[in-house]
């Protein structure tokens, strides 16, 4: 039995469209079968073609074998059968913080979005577990044409866009985890911003696991029309549990001719959570795309944020932190492909391993025969903070363009004695002084944040340097 | 003289490094409203001396005593020696790339000085007439902590540190080196504007007697091997300039 009773019932009333059992909660039992796909398929009400979509998705994932690089011991571990793949905490997505389950509601207060959507947001989606809760966007943009929904209802009200931009990015045979997803997903963000609009605010997603074991999927998907501008935010957070929870999303960005997407993730995942998240965006002429993705927590990440430059002048930027503490393991980077001339990337990336924690920077940069005249800049710095830890530079650039100009600086360093008593001498304690050089150490990064993330990440760093000093 | 507790006290100070004997027994006082002056070889553990005044920790200190006002520094952390009024001018200022000038000295004022003094016109106007006095350009303050900065700049963002720190007792280890006379006379000034009229006091470890001129030391001290074995006045300073050290070493 795939589902729950509750589940099945409403799954049971499919052709005559979908009713949920009165203040009920869904979940899936652990394990994944074809039934489990089409299951959430039939729950979510949705068109034929997106069924068939998870299908073969799901069939690829089965034959796909596990990536033999990264952390293969780590990936071995996870047990498929072992996961809930569906779970739903509330009835409905709603637009009023009101009107969400008061437990869930906390959370959120707790975590302050309600407080961030009023400052400084354009819009705010909200999801926990599977679907979203929450979903917000202001009035003037949304009169401008701005569509943010989260994904399912982006199906349900844009199936014809959804239809054409879904899986262009990130095929479904793009990897094992992708597959999975393309099977399974659940929520996430759908963002269209027409022609020439320039959303001036960000727009922010939180996701949220809850529940032990749970598999979170979500699927976002942006599209900037020609001209238009977006910064979209997202946060992630989970308890900690002794078992291991696994989040494997994928992030698709089409960015039209001369427009701009920041994709700005800060990663504070649990160290039981499997973040194993597929993210790439195509740029088009004079089109820009940038990801800002800072990986703060989770057990093992597997992340390597990709630009496709397909138009001409295009132009892409990854600017990347991870921190690996103890028992955890980053496994992050950046993949740039030069498809026409005149493009050129930028990738930054920045690590510190503590406490016997690993960083990984994996990094593609290619330019095709065709390309003429791009340029490309890699820097990677890493900063190991004792003995124990360990940080691993996997570079590879492979240019078949003999115009490109290419950069490459990488650099390892230990934060000094002589640091910390220069620091101590001026007053501030240990801890305060190892804060000081790890913040300043993200501070490139750091500063492409907007203000009040930039704070909150300071303050995390802080907190995660208490109790440091041996 | 209503007190007789003396701003600086080292007594029979040994101390080593990777259990090698560098200080041999200092003893050392300097009094409210003094400038001391240490000079010596290389190696002769002046900045021994300054790093365990200050409490570097890959220093052992194997005996003797270190107090500030009546206070044993050698119980403290260094950054409580810093908050209790010790202020320390590297040879060698550290770069912490990523944090910027500004505002490290707002966080250092205020963890030495107390909140209130990093805040408000009044930390503004005395850091703006600071960097003037030093001729720092404004540009400075969003630079990252010594991270690039040039050999004079290391020096003058020291004494940019001390101005702004206002400690009892200012030991400032070769702070002079490098600099042209310009920038010597500037450094001096610095100290001396943090000294006078206050009851604060300094230690300058130096190996020329140009910046001495400058700030007229009250003693200058001889070092050789861990041991004081010397001490004058200013006009010391002027005899090792033209004799060098060995006549010294002689007499012992």
């Amino acid at each position: 039995m795939a589902i729950n009773e509750e589940a099945r019932d409403a799954v049971g009333d499919y052709k005559a469209g979908w009713h949920d059992p009165e203040n009920s909660t869904i979940r899936f039992d652990f394990g994944l079968s074809e039934k489990v796909v089409r299951d959430i398929s039939a729950l979510k009400d949705e068109p034929e073609w997106m069924t068939e979509y998870r299908v073969k998705a799901y069939n690829h994932f089965k034959e796909r074998p596990m990536p033999s690089w990264g952390n293969s011991e780590l990936l071995k571990e996870i047990d498929f059968e072992k996961i809930c793949y569906y779970l739903r905490s509330s009835k409905s997505t709603e637009t009023d913080w009101e009107d969400v389950p008061d437990d869930i509601r906390n959370t959120f207060d707790r975590l302050g979005i309600p407080e961030a959507e009023q400052k400084w947001l354009s819009g705010v989606t909200a999801q926990y577990e599977s679907e979203a809760v929450y979903h917000s966007i202001r009035e003037d943009l949304e009169s401008q044409g701005v569509i943010f929904l989260d994904m399912d209802n982006g199906l349900k009200s844009h199936p014809e866009l959804v239809k054409k931009w879904f899986c262009s990015v990130v095929p479904l045979t793009d990897n094992k985890f992708a597959a999975l997803n393309t099977a399974v997903w659940s929520g996430g963000s759908f963002i269209y911003v027409p022609k020439g609009v320039k959303v001036e605010m960000p727009v922010q997603a939180y996701f949220r696991i809850n529940a032990k074991n749970m598999g979170q999927f979500e699927r976002t998907l942006i599209i900037a029309d020609e001209g238009s501008s977006i910064h979209y935010v997202e946060g992630c957070t989970a308890p900690t549990y002794s078992t291991d929870s696994l989040h494997s999303a994928v992030v698709e960005l089409v960015a039209l001719p001369g427009s701009h997407i920041r994709y700005s993730t800060i990663q504070n995942w649990s160290a039981n959570v499997y973040n194993l998240v597929t993210k790439r965006g195509i740029a088009h002429e004079n089109a820009t795309i940038e990801w800002v993705d800072g990986n703060i927590g989770s057990k093992l990440t597997m992340k390597y944020p990709a630009v496709i430059l397909k138009g001409e002048g295009a132009h892409a930027e990854v600017i990347s932190v991870a921190y690996s503490g103890q028992g955890q393991h980053q496994d992050a980077g950046a993949k740039i492909h030069h498809l026409a001339s005149n493009t050129t990337s930028k990738i930054l990336s920045k690590s510190i391993s503590k406490k016997g924690g690993r960083g990984s920077y994996r990094g593609l940069v290619k330019v095709s025969p065709k390309a003429e005249n791009c340029k490309l800049n890699v820097v990677c710095d890493a900063l190991i903070l004792d003995e124990e830890s360990r940080s691993d530079t996997y570079p590879t650039m492979e240019v078949s363009n003999p115009s490109a100009r290419c950069e490459h600086e990488a650099s390892v360093s230990k934060v000094s004695d002589d640091q910390i008593f220069y620091l101590m001498s001026r007053g501030h304690s240990e801890e305060e002084a190892l804060a000081m050089i790890v913040n300043g150490f993200f501070e490139p990064f750091t500063k492409e944040l907007p203000m009040e993330y930039a704070v909150e990440l300071n303050q995390l760093m802080a907190l995660e340097m208490e109790g440091s000093i041996g | 003289m209503e007190t007789n507790i003396p701003l600086l006290e080292i007594s029979g100070l040994r101390a080593s490094i990777g259990g090698v004997e560098i200080l041999k027994g200092i003893d050392l006082t300097i009094n409210e409203g003094e400038i001391h002056a240490i000079m010596g070889r290389n190696g002769s553990g002046k900045t021994t001396t300054a790093n365990v005044v200050m409490g570097h920790p890959d220093y052992e200190v194997d005996s003797g005593k270190v107090s500030l006002s009546g206070t044993d520094l050698l119980e403290l952390e260094s950054w409580e020696r810093a908050r209790a009024g010790v202020f320390l001018s590297f040879q060698y200022p550290q770069a912490v790339p990523g944090l910027q000038v500004g505002n490290f000295l707002r966080k250092s004022v205020s963890s030495i000085l107390g909140e209130e003094f990093a805040k408000g016109t009044e930390f503004r106007n005395k850091l703006r007439d600071s960097i003037e006095e030093l001729g720092i350009p404004r540009s400075f303050l969003s630079r990252y902590v010594n991270d690039g900065f040039s050999g004079g700049e290391k020096k003058r963002f020291e004494i940019l540190q001390l101005m702004l720190l206002r400690p009892k007792l200012a030991i400032l280890d070769e702070t002079d080196s490098g600099l042209d006379i310009d920038g010597i006379k500037t450094v001096a000034a610095g100290v001396k504007a943090s000294i006078e009229g206050s009851k604060s006091g300094a230690l300058i470890i130096t190996h020329y007697s140009r910046i001495l001129e400058h700030v007229k030391p009250d003693k200058v001290h001889v070092l050789i091997g861990g041991e004081i074995v010397a001490t004058g006045g200013y006009e010391l300073a002027i005899e090792l300039e033209e004799r060098g050290y060995d006549w010294l070493k002689n007499d012992k």
